[in-house]
């Protein structure tokens, strides 16, 4: 499609406000002015509107197709929740009046939601306290990797070092070195954490372990006693890497086993949309000794039954965002929390792992499993067998476009040749999973005998592979003429 | 059960193919020791009374009250169209394009949102956007840093203090040194920042219009940092952008924005997002995702993520930029309302919020003992000195249910007194003839 600025013509306008009687010139001194207007486009409404519903249209999205994408738990998103955040009673409160002189009684609502939110979210997971202030999964990493460097440094103990293994996300080890500690990488052994090459590299200076529990194998990490046993000679805090959650709500409250940091991704286990990208919410829970550190101010419910915002919190790391966080994205979680109650939020981690399991079982014998026993919400497999016929998983991925699906997660975890995560997540029916296994599985067939179209794929998308070395190359990033 | 399609005899189909007996059996792998010790939450409720629930909530706040709280987050109309287009499954339901052939849409948007932000910012290069302005300065900061070798970040003190504690925050462990330059009278101090830019400087951060509103040219300040081989920063309000000296005429390096004020709700805090623009010269250290445009093997065009060396899931602890994901939804918002109000929709939003703040400045400053703290030129929010503390009088005008702006001393020292009053196209004549008269009531 044309971009909106090859569309543009000269003097078409869309929703424009009224001529004002004076100018920006009439205002401020020249010199302080732009010389030349902005080359936005000029545009009528329904111009507007025909090419963002075009754009749309060559999208695959939950809504529309199965999105077994693992890794990022994309489950349906229910429709009600954009209700919730979009009542003008939030949208259009202003995030500083809560801070003026008893500016509270301003945004009651909005405090009530945050309390109830950080309430339920430590429930959930165990976790004495939470702040809603991190506005996506890697800034809730850092802000737990930051609270555990404020715990060490009041402790006086000389920390440097982290813990990641070799199967995190690539935001674990990034998130720590922002934090300001080394990072070290341990080899897992039987696809999850391996005490003995922990105890290896563990010493007074490790400040923590990030640990993703289950792994982003899929597999619980079965060896958490003595893990937890480990670091706690050494003086060094856990980290609970929420990406997974969704396996185990219920199942396991990280807080009760001994994790001391947690962050969530809303996003995932709490059934907001992903928005192609984001926004997302990454709220941090910890235990009852990193509270001091948390990010200010908090907020309390009062003695009346009222709610403050307090900044009375001296050993405060500070703020990783201006105000509480994303607040209409955890609105949202909170809407689902709500909706879903006890036993809603524990059937979605029993039935995650269902499906994912009885997919597991579907595809063995068609593709390599390496770590072939029962796994939790997700599980990845291998492309390898498929190497004599010249297809990859990346081949298996762009013929599954084609079949209407959302490709699984490939090459990664990169500790698997050639692999695929698949997660289906708890919202999809046993129809669902039969029809993609069986569509995968003739795909898996059709590479033994005749592997052209599948490396040809996709063919029935809007454009067919794109040549990715050329666009690193060229860095056109811009439409310039 | 809720958003849950198996039926009883899907599950006992799925038991049998997965060969357990139930579900428990799928979580053998969790110790016994290791199950909840309590999981105290409410019971499920129907969908109606949740809303009913959040309805009751929001009409808890009070978000009619007139208001001329800005301080950098500001109230501006968002076209419905908007909502509409954002609104879209196929935009909101999909997540970061990792299948670029299944995913055209957003990418193909985040490219013009890109090309429309250099255009706004007349610079060479921008991301797919971070999480929100203060994000945009400490990632900014560490490109400089990054780019310079160097650790030693200088920044106006009228750049947003809501920003300037998350840039201390998040630099807290990186061994970098944050000068700040103390402000004169509310606006930036430029021969102390020139003072303050020796050889040891990564980079500056400046802002216009500045926390206190003061409009500003940078140019000569950026020349300094040229000289001595540091980055110059700056961050903008991208509405009043449409209008002002461009960070690229000023020569900037790197320039920021938080993108509320085009298309974002207030939203008590957010999601809002990061705007982040470069010189072509810094392309390899901008941090987050970048689209390219290219072509498919029929010669098509099409769009991809480009550039992903520089991340976190290749680099791991030796990445840019720990930011796995991007504010896509809005910066998609943010997009569709540059086009719908285009050049001459966004120059009239800005001009009309200026026009709004020159009739309120009028109006109090012929207040007895109302003065603006300088006369500097400013944009659509300017600094008053009242004559006694503006905590006390924004508390008492709280009860008359007018919120006369922002008071800024617990930010500032010895600037009790003063008031931050923002306007925007949306603020009616008669709400600013109410603040004046309520404001001298509580004189």
């Amino acid at each position: 499609m044309k971009t909106v600025f090859r569309q543009s013509v000269p003097g078409r306008t869309g929703v424009v406000p009224s001529l004002p009687e004076k100018r920006a010139s009439g205002m401020l001194p020249k010199e302080l002015l732009r010389q030349n207007a902005p080359k936005l486009p000029e545009m009528s409404e329904l111009d507007v509107v025909r090419h963002f519903t075009g754009l749309s249209r060559l999208n695959y999205c939950v809504d529309g197709n199965f999105y077994p994408l693992g890794s990022c738990t994309m489950k349906y998103n229910p429709k009600f929740m954009e209700h919730v955040a979009s009542l003008p009673g939030f949208t259009q409160l202003h995030p500083l009046h809560a801070r003026l002189p008893q500016g509270e009684t301003l945004a009651q609502g909005a405090l009530e939601a945050m309390y109830m939110t950080e309430q339920l979210l430590c429930e959930v997971t165990g976790m004495g306290a939470f702040t809603l202030n991190p506005m996506a999964g890697a800034q809730g990493e850092l802000t737990g990797a930051l609270l555990v460097a404020a715990y060490h440094k009041a402790k006086g103990n000389k920390k440097t070092k982290v813990v990641c293994p070799d199967s995190a996300h690539g935001t674990n080890p990034a998130s720590a070195a922002l934090a300001g500690f080394e990072v070290v990488n341990i080899a897992s052994k039987d696809g999850i954490v391996d005490p003995a090459a922990l105890a290896e590299v563990l010493d007074d200076s490790v400040a923590a372990l990030m640990m993703t529990c289950p792994n982003t194998l899929g597999l619980f990490e079965k060896k958490l006693p003595e893990i937890v046993t480990l670091l706690r000679s050494v003086d060094a805090l856990l980290y609970y890497d929420g990406a997974n959650f969704n396996a185990i709500m219920w199942r396991m409250r990280v807080g009760d086993v001994g994790f001391d940091v947690v962050h969530l991704n809303l996003h995932k286990t709490m059934g907001t949309p992903h928005g192609g990208g984001g926004p997302g919410a990454g709220p941090v829970g910890v235990s009852e000794r990193l509270i001091p550190f948390l990010p200010s101010p908090r907020v309390r419910k009062n003695d009346d039954g009222t709610y403050a915002l307090h900044d009375d919190y001296p050993d405060s790391i500070g703020n990783v965002a201006p105000f509480q966080g994303n607040f209409c994205v955890t609105l949202k979680a909170l809407g689902y929390m709500l909706r879903l109650g006890k036993e809603g939020l524990a059937r979605a981690s029993d039935y995650a792992v269902l499906n994912a399991n009885y997919m597991r079982k579907l595809l063995e014998g068609h593709l390599d499993i390496p770590f072939n026993r029962i796994c939790m919400h997700e599980f990845v497999a291998s492309a390898a067998n498929l190497a004599p016929y010249h297809v990859r998983a990346l081949d298996l991925a762009k013929a599954l476009l084609d079949k209407g699906y959302h490709a699984p997660t490939i090459y990664f975890p990169l500790i698997v040749k050639e692999s695929l995560m698949f997660e289906p997540t708890e919202t999809e029916s046993k129809e669902t999973l039969d029809r993609f296994c069986n569509d995968l599985i003739a795909i898996i067939d059709l590479a033994e005998k005749d592997p052209a179209p599948i490396i040809a794929a996709p063919v029935t998308l809007p454009v067919r592979r794109l040549d990715e070395t050329k666009a690193a190359k060229e860095m056109v990033l811009t439409d310039e003429p | 059960m809720p958003y849950i399609p198996h039926t009883p005899e899907d599950l006992g189909a799925m038991l049998q193919v997965i060969g357990v007996k139930n579900l428990d059996e799928l979580f053998a792998d969790i110790p016994a020791a290791m199950r909840p010790r309590s999981f105290n939450l409410p019971d499920g409720l129907s969908e109606t009374a949740v809303c009913e629930r959040l309805e009751a909530l929001a009409a808890k706040n009070q978000h009619t009250i007139p208001s001329f709280v800005g301080g950098g987050f500001y109230n501006h109309a968002i076209p419905k169209a908007v909502d509409a287009l954002a609104g879209r499954g196929e935009f909101y339901t999909a997540y970061t394009p990792y299948q670029p052939e299944a995913s055209q849409g957003t990418l193909q948007a985040i490219f013009e949102y890109q090309t429309a932000v250099c255009r706004l910012l007349e610079m060479d290069v921008a991301n797919a956007s971070v999480y929100d302005g203060g994000s945009a300065i400490f990632e900014a900061a560490m490109m400089a840093a990054r780019a310079t070798k160097r650790g030693r970040i200088i920044v106006d003190e009228t750049v947003n203090p809501l920003y300037r504690t998350m840039l201390a925050t998040l630099t807290a462990n990186l061994g970098f040194t944050i000068v700040t330059v103390p402000h004169a009278d509310g606006a930036p101090d430029i021969h102390a920042l020139q003072k303050a830019l020796t050889d040891k400087a990564a980079g500056v951060v400046v802002q216009n219009p500045n926390f206190f509103g003061v409009v500003s040219d940078f140019s000569g300040l950026f020349a300094k940092a040229e000289e001595k081989g540091a980055l110059s920063i700056l961050a903008t309000y991208p509405v009043m952008q449409s209008v002002l000296k461009t960070p690229g005429e000023m020569g900037a390096d790197i320039a920021v924005a938080d993108g509320q004020s085009i298309g974002q709700p207030l939203g008590f805090g957010g999601p809002y997002l990061g705007i982040m623009a470069c010189t072509k010269a810094l392309v390899r250290q901008i941090p987050g995702r970048i689209v390219g445009r290219t072509v498919d093997t029929q010669g098509k065009t099409g769009y991809v993520l480009t550039l992903q060396a520089r991340e976190q899931h290749i680099r791991r602890a030796k990445a840019t930029s720990n930011i796995c994901s991007n504010q896509a939804l809005c910066a998609l918002r943010a997009l569709i309302h540059l086009c719908l109000l285009g050049p001459e929709g966004l120059a009239r939003t800005a001009e009309i919020s200026m026009m709004r703040a020159r009739e309120a400045e009028k109006a109090l400053t012929a207040l007895p003992g109302v003065r603006r703290l300088n006369t500097l030129p400013f944009g659509n929010e300017f600094a008053l000195v009242l004559p006694k503390p503006a905590t006390e009088i924004v508390e008492a005008m709280l009860r008359e249910k007018i919120i006369p702006g922002l008071p800024v001393g617990s930010w500032y020292d010895n600037m009790d007194n003063v008031l931050l009053v923002a306007c925007t196209e949306l603020t009616q004549h008669s709400k600013i003839e109410q603040l004046a008269a309520f404001l001298r009531g509580n004189l």
